[in-house]
């Protein structure tokens, strides 16, 4: 299949009056992991969400184009959903055991006898003690890594992660990030992350946006981006001296 | 006092033996609330999560609407009911006046406006996060809502509780539309009323302590299952 996996078109989202996010024109390419990096409220996770079909955007066009004819959160398939898998920044559990938890996206599906399957995703994120433990006892860090899990399980063609990592200690966001390359690397899927971290940015990602306003100042591929930004805010950013 | 104390005796000794008297009323009184209580399920609860849901304009007049409905008098249910249901009325030709379907009919409109309520209440109490999260694993909107009625079960088990609390024990609109017929449309209530006008508080007495039971046990019902959450740290 060629051409972008998603296409974004004058690309507007407001929330009443406000206007959050604006995009003359951006592309992402099939089986690259791309991040968005800017300061917080900027737009990242608006765009996520659009990204992932939740929301229909203002003005503009959003399209996704997996195997067939490109398709708009109005327009989608269930497949075409299914095929996407999102982890929210906090992520809510349900009121069940982590295993459960893990399995409800499974069992949407249809899919049985897959304990398999969620077994190995709790043990990619070191959570299968816990397996039988209820939701509600997780503390935040492994709570973030069951949302994970619950996304993994769905071996989904496009992962959009939103501040993956974000509340968690060294050893734990490192834990994450090594199952989030396993599946890019495996599955060969598209990879979409929200960070604030630029050093997960700079490790993880094959191309970086940065998003200022809920407006890309420059996108790019990693080195380019990090070395040698082409936008002197891009700059600014990157040295820390951007204040919001 | 005597009275009472002898009243209180005979009242045990009439639930003990399983008085034929006694049983019949509770199982039609049951047969009656239960029937309305799943109707009322049946409909209450899908429409209290998908008010919950749903962003419509005109959504606030129906919460109004609903929690106004929360609190109608059975008694005058019970004459709308009539109305509706009597010789001249629109639904007259059903000839349901002074039987059994009457008197579900009656319980169903008192204890729906309450389930719905509670159920809206109880899906908006769920973490707003929690249905975005469900669509982005793949969720159809049904699968979602299934699942935020799940997360609220708590909340929706408490309204069937008391939809069923408010049915069993209302007596004005099963009296108008019941018509109290002995061996057809007596129940508990409407029999306690009869007994204790010709002064035969055994019976009425016994008849109050099912009621008492029944609704115990339902309270029991929602402790024991309020009681199945985890033990936080």
């Amino acid at each position: 299949m060629s051409g972008p996996l998603y296409s974004l078109t004058a690309v507007e989202m407001s929330y009443g009056a406000r206007t959050v996010l604006r995009i003359p024109d951006l592309a992402i390419r099939r089986g690259e992991v791309f991040a968005l990096v800017g300061p917080s409220g900027c737009g990242k996770s608006t765009l996520l969400r659009l990204l992932a079909l939740l929301e229909t955007p203002t003005a503009g066009r959003v399209q996704l184009t997996l195997n067939g004819a490109p398709v708009t959160a109005r327009s989608a398939s269930l497949e075409d959903r299914r095929a996407i898998a999102m982890v929210f920044q906090t992520p809510v559990l349900l009121s069940r055991s982590v295993y459960s938890n893990v399995a409800y996206g499974l069992r949407l599906r249809g899919e049985q006898d897959s304990a398999a399957r969620i077994e190995a995703a709790l043990r990619q994120v070191s959570l299968l003690p816990l397996a039988g433990a209820h939701a509600r006892t997780l503390s935040g860090g492994e709570a973030q890594r069951a949302a994970l899990a619950r996304a993994l399980v769905l071996e989904p063609s496009v992962l959009l992660l939103d501040e993956p990592t974000a509340n968690l200690d060294p050893a734990n966001g490192r834990l994450i990030e090594d199952a989030i390359r396993a599946h890019h690397d495996r599955r060969g899927a598209t990879v979409l992350i929200a960070t604030h971290n630029l050093f997960q940015a700079r490790r993880l990602a094959d191309r970086v946006l940065l998003l200022l306003d809920g407006q890309p100042v420059e996108v790019g591929p990693t080195e380019q981006f990090f070395n040698a930004p082409q936008d002197p805010r891009t700059a600014t950013f990157l040295s820390g001296d951007l204040i919001y | 006092m005597t009275t009472l104390i002898n009243a209180l005796f005979e009242a045990v000794r009439l639930v003990i033996t399983l008085d034929p008297a006694v049983v019949e009323i509770a199982l039609r009184s049951l047969q009656v609330s239960l029937g309305a209580l799943l109707i009322s399920a049946l409909i209450g609860v899908p429409a209290g999560a998908w008010l919950a849901l749903i962003r419509l304009p005109g959504k606030r007049l129906a919460t109004a609407l609903i929690y106004t409905g929360m609190g109608l008098p059975p008694v005058v249910v019970g004459l709308i009911v009539y109305l509706l249901l009597s010789r001249s009325g629109p639904l007259g030709g059903l000839g349901w006046l002074f039987t059994i379907p009457a008197m579900v009919l009656a319980q169903v409109i008192i204890a729906l406006p309450l389930i719905t309520g509670v159920t809206m209440s109880a899906v908006l109490a769920v973490d707003p996060a929690l249905r975005p999260q469900l669509r982005a694993l793949g969720a159809t909107p049904a699968q979602a809502t299934r699942a935020l009625l799940v997360e609220a079960r708590s909340g929706v088990i408490v309204g069937l509780v008391a939809g069923f609390g408010s049915i069993i024990s209302e007596v004005g609109a099963v009296m108008l539309v019941g018509g109290n017929i002995a061996g057809r449309t007596r129940v508990m209530t409407t029999a306690i009323v009869l007994e204790t006008r010709q002064g035969r508080f055994e019976l009425a007495l016994a008849l109050g302590m099912v009621l008492l039971a029944l609704a115990f046990a339902s309270n029991l019902l929602v402790v024991l299952l309020q009681g199945r959450q985890p033990n936080l740290p």
